[in-house]
């Protein structure tokens, strides 16, 4: 349950946020435009957001279940406060975020000519958006940070991006615009309901909502979520955005910007409508793996090299949402760990693909075929990111997929009746997604890679650079220590899923209250105490 | 020194496992830059350290039911608890001897058969990283670290087969060889995901068998929950051991370089499916309609890959569905309750396959590429240690008495015969028909494969071109060690109750299995089936001999004309390819395609999503005033809206 264990002593979550806050404001300060020292910048601050959120990893106990290292004070006259916190659910995320965002400014080195300087202003503030997104506690402020993130994404897309660039950008805001409108009805509800003096997400948690409250509910939060992840059938804004996005926006597209969907589920669409979820459960799972199949499918017809890459995102978080409402401990961990995976492996193709890009000016893969021979280096990494896309054992992927999988088995085969052979089914026909994934990621493979030449334009391709090595080595290093030594993730996931899930299986209110009375108490202290800022503040001081 | 050894079995394991990974790792990332000298040293030394560990571990081993050890744990999450643990009991023991034995005399062959290929470090790298991946295979304690090394098998497989990629068709044979194995892949997971659960969140081997023998719950003999995982976890060991209805990859597979042909897809990697089956033998057991359907998948594979196996004329497509064929022999074996003797048809396999594969590499290499048998003949002459190394094989094979494989074939068959489950035979055709199924191959093995060597060996040469010569030390040598194998192998294994080794070595792994069947079969029956199998093989060869040396080699090309449509079906391989090429491939590529097009492309963006904006011509404004890209206009109606509703909701 997302109550609140500890709160911070020294600010590091407000710290990482604020470090490409301040970087953002200071590249809009350096002159010139398309400056080499703007670019570095950019890197330096991404660099040391992420050493800075090591901070919050180091100092995150994986043995507590609720937020910790809290940072809480009032912020908006009418209850909306700044509350941020992470747990087990949201650290792995909060992590690639600042992981993943120095590796797509280093890639983006060379492809961004045009307004550098607005580019990577942009892709700072996205990530203060994104990691806002992920760590408040607050449900306006989540709001808040959740639409602000469209903003520089859309312009990432529809200033950087290719010839259908602004059609693109469109259709992504309207899309997640539209969808996360009703959200904020459904916040704006429950602040009323919660009395009208509190957006906090451990207030809104102690609502007695009746089912009926909790489905309208459950489908405004949803249908935001499910957009954003995508989710089939609302799935046709992302191939395009991903096509016309520049490399670093699809990059953090697929990476991170997808995941707040699916972390929007487990976050707050399943601990506060669990009734709804519970009874929503089969029809999600359902979706889901329709979107296996069919991302999967759709993904084996593409010519375009990125739009497969695309598509398969769709298949990809079809497991993750799979393993979210298998709701059993195994599934959801393997649907957390699942989606730094696909943030991992997919950000790494749309690298990959990028490398191409960049060099031949087409995403056609009948523009390339026999590559292994000129660019080895590169063939190397494709196809080890591409295992681990299949989920070969030893990468991350097989973690992620089988423990979902056999999360799912084991809630259907416990169930009984039509659940258990609905179950089945369902689980069966997402494992033809380990099949299916093979089939058009490895023929993708064999036509780029291998055969002959048949361009000569491609016989002098120079294979990847020392910093496009350097990027892809990175993300490659997290591919087989996520597959062989798991644990260290999954471990810190641990107590956070295992209170969120027994707090849903009790669905009763009782229990829920009584789990929070003792946060409370706790919050209370806490919040007369004086605020964590100012104690930072005298440190300094002195 | 037996107490030091005893007490270090488990480091021992980890340098059978650990050292072709570090030789993989080493040639993978530092090969390119390194002398060519070197790398074999690394290629060739990584194998053979980890013999050596076998042997000691095998040594440490005698007299105790397994040894275990753990180096951290894997996966843990919910119930689900996997280690990171290797399991060496007798069965492993035999398997890591096989792997890493014939592993170290294929990669020396390499040497040799490589030598000019500019992607040598590559090879080494990959062949390296298969035996890691094969031995993690074997070792793996629990169900799962053998799948990852199913899957790594797989995986080098899928690089080794298509190691010489310009050539779009050796690229595509890897592509096929991968997804076939999928396929199988995919029955092995739904088996495991079922099991887990049962099992309550382990997926140990020894776990699995206490909770077997302690019976109950789901583990009911003749359940059908135990049918179905059990039929799902065969469903990958038809993958991986190229069994009907999943064969079709291993001949095309024959596109790797040949020393690959003989580690993988000969001596090790596709008997990882039976090794798969008797591993669970206590599992399988408790199934009898499975084993049924294993025994007949095993005898029909057998016998029809056989078929094929005359009518080709390339040398490696000939070995490839010898394979195939040899490989239902074992599954055979499997399926009748005989594990011990499958898995002893496993290892004689493993030399006499493997020294044939050289022996075809050795001539491919002497006849520069050609694989073509009508173009070969009189070899022998001029390859005198291929020739003799090949022809202790081929009699091998093809089951000619006090040769190995005429013990470990023979005693399949018997077992056929003698074999039924302990609670009845499911239907009482099934034994003898795997029989008769089973016999038949038996005599077209003998004859095909006589057919091959006469061909090949025997004659006047009929290229022109070729100018073959005896190969180096490097191929000679392990041809010479494996024929060695080939003839001696068997006398493990001899039918004999207090002369049979093998037997009473595997005895603790396979009680469990044993136990469910009965033998009705008595020695005179035994004895006697050695005098047929002996008639068989000997009639065979002299049929080969009168068709393709003898008198008689006009008759092929008229039989071969009466049969007409027949004879062209089975030199197309019965179309089986063909017949997948329209029921599923092309099928799933239309579906493919209508599913972007139709359902995606227009269906859901152009109807529902584009559609209403398009056709109510207000939405379509808005897109319009959206699309020209005035952004702060955009960020401004956000926090206006923003605005109002914070407004409305402040009291």
């Amino acid at each position: 349950m997302t109550g609140i264990e500890t709160y911070a002593l020294t600010p590091f979550i407000s710290l990482t946020m604020l470090i490409p806050l301040a970087g953002a404001v200071l590249l809009a300060l350096v002159p010139g435009r398309h400056g080499a020292a703007h670019r570095g910048l950019a890197f330096v601050v991404s660099v040391l957001a992420f050493a800075c959120s090591l901070s919050v990893w180091v100092n995150f106990d994986p043995a507590r279940a609720g937020f910790q290292l809290v940072e809480d004070r009032a912020w908006l006259p009418f209850g909306a406060r700044y509350t941020v916190g992470v747990d087990g659910i949201s650290l792995l995320l909060f992590m690639l975020t600042t992981f993943l965002t120095p590796l797509a400014i280093l890639g983006a080195f060379s492809a961004i000519r045009k307004r550098a300087k607005e580019f990577y202003i942009a892709m700072l503030l996205l990530e203060v958006a994104m990691l806002g997104t992920l760590v408040a506690a607050d449900m306006l402020l989540f709001y808040l940070f959740w639409e602000f993130m469209l903003i520089p994404m859309y312009l990432i897309i529809g200033v950087w991006g290719g010839e259908r660039r602004v059609y693109a950008a469109v259709k992504f805001f309207l899309f997640t615009f539209l969808g996360s409108v009703l959200m904020l009805v459904g916040i704006i509800w429950m602040h009323l309901k919660a009395g009208g003096g509190s957006f906090a997400l451990v207030d809104f948690l102690k609502l007695d909502l009746g089912f009926r409250e909790q489905a309208w509910l459950f489908a405004a939060f949803g249908l935001a979520f499910a957009i954003k992840v995508p989710m089939f059938p609302f799935h046709t804004w992302l191939p395009d955005a991903h096509v016309e996005a520049p490399t670093a926006g699809s990059v953090i597209l697929a990476g991170v910007l997808l995941k707040m969907g699916t972390y929007g589920f487990i976050r707050f669409a399943i601990p506060l409508f669990p009734d709804a979820a519970g009874a929503f459960a089969v029809p999600v799972m359902v979706l889901a793996v329709v979107g296996i199949v069919y991302g999967s499918l759709c993904s084996f017809a593409q010519g375009d090299v990125k739009k497969l890459v695309a598509y398969s995102s769709v298949a990809h978080l079809g497991f993750v949402m799979l393993g979210m409402f298998a709701l059993t401990q195994e599934a959801v961990e393997g649907a957390i760990l699942q989606m730094v995976n696909h943030g991992i492996s997919t950000g790494a193709l749309f690298m990959l693909v990028g490398v191409l890009y960049e060099r031949r000016h087409t995403r056609a893969i009948d523009a390339y075929g026999g590559i292994a021979r000129v660019m080895k280096v590169y063939a190397a990494l494709l196809v080890i990111v591409t295992l681990s896309s299949i989920g070969l054992p030893g990468t991350n992927g097989f973690v992620g997929e089988f423990l979902i999988l056999a999360g799912t088995f084991r809630e259907a085969l416990s169930g009984g009746g039509a659940f258990r052979a609905i179950g089945l089914a369902l689980g069966i026909a997402a494992a033809t997604g380990v099949v299916l994934g093979a089939v058009y990621m490895l023929t993708m493979v064999r036509k780029v890679l291998f055969g002959p030449i048949v361009h000569e334009e491609n016989r002098a391709l120079k294979d990847v650079s020392f910093r496009e090595f350097a990027v892809l080595g990175a993300l490659v290093v997290m591919v087989f220590w996520i597959g062989v030594y798991p644990s260290f993730f999954l471990s810190r996931t641990t107590a956070s899923v295992r209170a969120t899930l027994d707090a849903y299986k009790g669905r009763m209110v009782e229990q829920r209250t009584a789990l929070l009375r003792g946060v409370d108490a706790r919050a209370e202290d806490a919040r007369a105490a004086p605020s964590p800022w100012r104690v930072a503040a005298q440190e300094v001081a002195r | 020194m037996h107490a030091l050894v005893r007490d270090n079995v488990g480091t021992l394991l980890w340098v059978v496992v650990f050292a072709p990974l570090a030789g993989a790792i080493v040639n993978g990332i530092l090969g390119p830059r390194l002398k060519r000298g070197t790398v074999s040293l690394v290629g060739v030394g990584a194998p053979v350290v980890a013999f050596v560990a076998s042997a000691l571990a095998t040594w440490g081993l005698a007299g105790r039911e397994a040894v275990s050890t753990t180096l951290f744990t894997w996966i843990q999450a919910g119930p689900i608890r996997v280690d990171l643990s290797l399991w060496l009991d007798p069965l492993s023991a035999v398997m890591i001897l096989i792997v890493t034995g014939i592993g170290s005399l294929i990669h020396l062959y390499s040497t040799g058969y490589m030598h000019g290929d500019p992607s040598y470090s590559r090879y080494f790298s990959h062949l390296n990283l298969f035996l890691f991946a094969m031995l993690l295979l074997v070792l793996g304690k629990s169900l799962l670290l053998l799948f990852v090394g199913w899957e790594g098998v797989g995986l080098c497989s899928y690089l080794l087969i298509g190691f010489w990629f310009d050539d779009m068709a050796k690229a595509v044979a890897g592509k096929k060889a991968f997804l076939v194995n999928r396929i199988g892949d995919f029955g092995f997971l739904l088996g495991m995901f079922v099991l887990v659960f049962w099992m309550e969140g382990s997926l140990d081997v020894p776990a699995l068998r206490d909770a077997v023998d302690m019976g109950g719950g789901h583990f009911v003999p003749g359940g059908t929950g135990v049918m179905l995982v059990t039929l799902a976890l065969f469903l990958g060991a038809t993958g991986k051991s190229a069994q009907i209805p999943l064969h079709v990859w291993l001949p095309d597979a024959m596109a790797g370089p040949t020393p690959v042909s003989a580690l993988i897809h000969a001596a090790t990697m596709v008997t990882a499916g039976v090794y798969m089956i008797a591993r669970l033998n206590f599992l399988f057991a408790l199934a009898p309609t499975t084993m049924a359907i294993v025994a007949l998948t095993g005898a029909a594979t057998a016998l029809f890959a056989a078929s094929i196996g005359l009518v080709q004329n390339d040398i490696k497509k000939v070995l490839a569905y010898s394979t195939v064929s040899q490989l239902g022999y074992m599954v055979l074996g499997a399926g009748v309750g005989a594990f011990g003797a499958g898995v002893f048809h496993l290892m004689t396999h493993a030399f006499f396959k493997a020294c044939l594969f050289l022996g075809a590499g050795s001539v491919i290499h002497a006849m520069a590429g050609c694989q073509d048998i009508r173009l070969m003949g009189g070899l022998g002459k001029r390859m005198p240690w291929t020739r003799a190394t090949f022809l202790v094989s081929t009699l091998a094979i093809a089951g000619v008495p006090l040769l190995s494989g005429f013990f470990s074939k023979d005693e399949i068959l018997y077992k056929t015969l003698a074999l039924q489950p302990a609670s009845g035979p499911v239907a009482g055709w099934i034994g003898p028909l795997c029989f008769a199924m089973a016999l038949a191959a038996a005599l077209l093995t003998a004859t095909y494969m006589f057919r091959l060597y006469f061909l090949t060996f025997s004659g006047e040469l009929r290229s022109h071109h070729a100018h073959p010569h005896e190969s180096p030390a490097s191929m000679t040598i392990p041809l010479v060690v494996l024929a060695a194998g080939a003839a001696l192998a068997g006398y493990v294994g001899l039918p004999i109750e207090h002369l049979n080794f093998w037997e009473h070595w595997l005895h603790p792994v396979f009680e469990d299995g044993a136990a469910r069947f009965v033998s009705t079969g008595s020695h005179a029956l035994e004895y006697g089936l050695m005098g047929v199998s002996t008639v068989v093989a000997c009639g065979g060869i002299a049929l080969a001999w009168a068709l393709w040396r003898g008198p008689l080699t006009h008759v092929p090309a008229k039989a071969a004309a009466a049969a007409g449509g027949f004879y062209r079906l089975v030199c197309d391989r019965y179309r089986i390819d063909e017949l997948y090429d329209a029921i599923a491939i092309r099928p799933f590529q239309a579906l493919a395609r209508v599913t972007h097009r139709w359902l995606d492309a227009f269906g859901i963006d152009a109807v529902l999503v584009n559609g209403p904006p398009r056709a109510v011509g207000w939405i379509g404004s808005i897109v319009r005033v959206a699309a020209n890209g005035d952004v702060q206009a955009y960020a401004a109606a956000l926090f206006v809206g923003l605005a109002v509703l914070l407004w409305l909701v402040i009291p």
